[in-house]
């Protein structure tokens, strides 16, 4: 570009600079239907293998679950997608055309990759308010963050996601101060103010009643679509409820994956998963 | 509602929090001051100017630990090495009072320092250049612990140190500064460090004036900086830093980038502990590398502890309180006063962990009640 051309395209206040535009959404190349493709991927920890020469594909729009036995790496799948351990080989690609591995969790985040952690984690000495205020879709750099006000239009995506997770009530309260189903359902509103491409939920009725899990499922299962949601619960009611494809991890790998139904009766599933419930 | 709203305007939270604090501060300034300067000093109600320039000494203090307490109480850094951005921007104040001397020194050499002609050097070292004008000084006490801070954070926050090796390789850095600046070589005027200053922008270091004007000064930039610091803080960054705080691998899976939050937070501090020094030096008239001594850094941190963490004008109240009991103290026993400040710490720590001002506010909770009903 010439030096003319650069200066136009900064003089130009009709339009973000270039440098300032997010570096988010749209690019993210889906033309073959698949979302998330992870291919080959290895991690191990002094010796332990807790993730195996594993493939998974995510189809867009696809509400995925995975489940599996303690320990068969499910978190770690979602800390090796989000840019918190790196793989000692393998390919984790967003879309065709986005390469993860090597980006940080900034990053990642900013793709449009949403994660909902295993243990809770709000920002529990801030309001709930503001919780979903940091979580909003915005410019995160330094000074964006010490020039940002409260539009009118910020705040009416917050009350509608307040409503959504239901906590309008609870808004002023310290994040610390919820129960536990309350802080799993503020954690998956940070999710959803995001607004992100994928959402990866890290067993999101733990520690939630009966009444909780049910409006959990009924949400997740409306996100999907627009849309990309991956699941971990060990709850097999939850699972049953809201599954349309589930995978099977054992020991680092995919054991099955088929419905709910296909993969109940498959026997390897029978005896290293399903079979030491029962 | 609109309650909940303000608390995320920083200049409704500066409007909030600010002028209690900044009228407290005035109000003493101006009492002490009019008390020095317009009654005959045989009046009960004179203070002296020794008092004066203890009271600007505590301010500098005071601005001191408000820079810990940012990077401590509001983000969990614990700075065991703050003492040196204080040293290096007294230092840097040192070094032009140092040049205003001229050829008033014993050795009446109108370019170089006394230390420097006695070590037979010839001409003034690069780093001293410069420094005999006021403005290139000020610069110097805000760009040398700035770039200090930023190297250190750049490094230490982006490989991920965290939590207690963070606090030992800032002590480390601290004495590392502090065995450098006894050496002689270095230039600095060795374990005599800086002193002997005669006067400041002209005027007589020694006169009531002078004394007066700089606890002024101390007091105004010790206001600024509380609005600055609340401003800040008030303003979404400030959520961003207590997010890093409270939960910092969620807050990088949000998008923010926490380490450059970390660095940025950490430069300011610095800065503003640099100010401190340099606020610091004139009033006490010497700057050694006493100063950068590891011990001072963690008194620092036992002041914000006493007052109060991350509310800001708990760290000005607990280094007001501690460095009193100090004067007092040393005065009566000085030998005593580590194991005081030792077994202080560590009563702060098991009764009061949100320190005395915590207590006094637990024990006002009516008034804020009160609004949130009204609201
Ligand atoms: N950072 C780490 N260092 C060492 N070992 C680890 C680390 N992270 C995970 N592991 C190990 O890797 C294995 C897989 O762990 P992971 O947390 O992914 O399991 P999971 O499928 O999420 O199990 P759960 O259902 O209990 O949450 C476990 O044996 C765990 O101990
Ligand atoms: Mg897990």
């Amino acid at each position: 570009m010439s030096v003319r051309g650069a200066f136009g395209e900064l003089a130009n206040r009709d339009q973000l600079w270039p440098f300032l535009m997010p570096a988010r959404g749209a690019r993210v190349d889906v033309s073959k239907q698949v979302l998330l493709y992870i291919e080959d991927l290895s991690v191990s920890f002094d010796g332990f293998k807790a993730i195996n020469n594993l493939n998974l594909y995510i189809n867009d729009g696809e509400l995925r679950c995975l489940i599996g036995a303690n320990g068969a790496g499910k978190t770690t799948l979602m800390d090796i997608i989000t840019g918190k351990t790196h793989p000692d080989t393998g390919a984790v690609y967003f879309g065709q055309n986005i390469d993860l591995l090597g980006r940080s969790e900034a990053e990642i985040a900013e793709l449009g990759i949403g994660r909902k952690f295993q243990k809770p984690t709000v920002f529990e000495a801030q309001t709930v308010y503001a919780n979903l205020e940091l979580s909003m879709r915005a410019e995160k750099g330094i000074m964006a963050s010490l020039g940002s006000r409260l539009t009118g239009e910020k705040r009416d995506r917050i009350d509608q996601v307040l409503a959504t997770i239901g906590l309008s009530d609870e808004r002023a309260l310290a994040a610390g101060a919820l129960s536990h189903g309350q802080k799993q359902w503020l954690e998956i509103g940070m999710l959803l103010i995001a607004d992100p491409r994928l959402l990866l939920v890290d067993e999101p009725v733990a520690g939630m009643t009966a009444q909780e899990t049910e409006r959990t499922a009924e949400l997740l299962t409306s996100l999907a679509g627009e849309r990309t949601v991956v699941v971990v619960e060990h709850d097999m009611e939850f699972v049953r409820s809201i599954a349309r494809t589930v995978t099977v991890l054992h020991q680092g790998s995919v054991l099955a994956e088929g419905t709910m139904e296909q993969v109940q009766n498959d026997p390897k599933v029978i005896e290293v998963y399903l079979g030491d419930e029962h | 509602m609109s309650n909940l709203y303000g608390q995320f305007s920083a200049l409704h939270q500066l409007r909030e929090k600010a002028p209690v604090f900044v009228a407290v501060l005035f109000a003493i300034t101006a009492w002490a001051s009019a008390c020095n300067l317009l009654l005959p000093e045989d009046s009960f109600f004179h203070v002296s100017t020794f008092t004066i320039t203890l009271l600007g000494k505590y301010l500098c203090y005071a601005l001191l630990a408000m820079a810990v307490d940012v990077v401590w109480g509001y983000c969990g850094i614990l700075s065991l090495g703050h003492g040196a951005f204080f040293a290096l921007g007294g230092y840097a104040m040192g070094m032009y009072l140092m040049r205003q001397i001229g050829d008033r020194g014993v050795y009446g050499n109108p370019l170089l320092p006394d230390f420097m002609v006695f070590l037979n050097w010839e001409a003034l070292p690069w780093y001293w250049q410069g420094f005999d004008q006021f403005w290139f000084a000020m610069l110097m006490v805000l760009l040398v612990p700035g770039l200090l801070a930023f190297a250190f954070g750049w490094l230490a926050f982006r490989s991920r140190v965290a939590g207690v090796y963070l606090s030992i390789i800032t002590q480390a850095l601290t004495y590392a500064l502090m065995l450098a600046f006894f050496r002689n070589e270095m230039g600095f005027g060795g374990n005599n460090g800086l002193t002997d200053f005669k006067d400041i922008l002209g005027f007589d270091l020694q006169a009531d004036g002078t004394r007066v004007a700089l606890f002024v000064a101390t007091a105004l930039v010790l206001a600024a900086a509380y609005c600055a610091s609340q401003l800040i803080l008030g303003s979404k960054f400030g959520r961003v830093i207590l997010a890093v705080r409270d939960a910092e691998a969620r807050a990088r899976f949000v998008g923010y980038r926490t380490e450059t939050y970390k660095v940025w937070l950490f430069v300011y501090s610095a800065v503003l502990a640099g100010i401190a020094g340099a606020l610091y030096v004139p009033q006490v008239g010497i700057i050694n590398p006493g100063e950068f001594s590891p011990l001072n850094s963690i008194e620092i941190v036992v002041w914000v502890a006493v007052g109060g963490r991350g509310t800001l004008y708990g760290a000005v109240v607990g280094a007001l309180l501690v460095n009193y009991a100090k004067t007092r103290f040393t005065g009566i026993m000085p030998e005593a006063w580590l194991f005081a400040l030792g077994a202080l710490f560590v009563a702060v720590t098991l009764f009061l962990p949100r320190g005395l001002t915590g207590l006094v506010m637990e024990r006002l909770p009516r008034r804020e009640k009160l609004k949130e009903v009204a609201a």
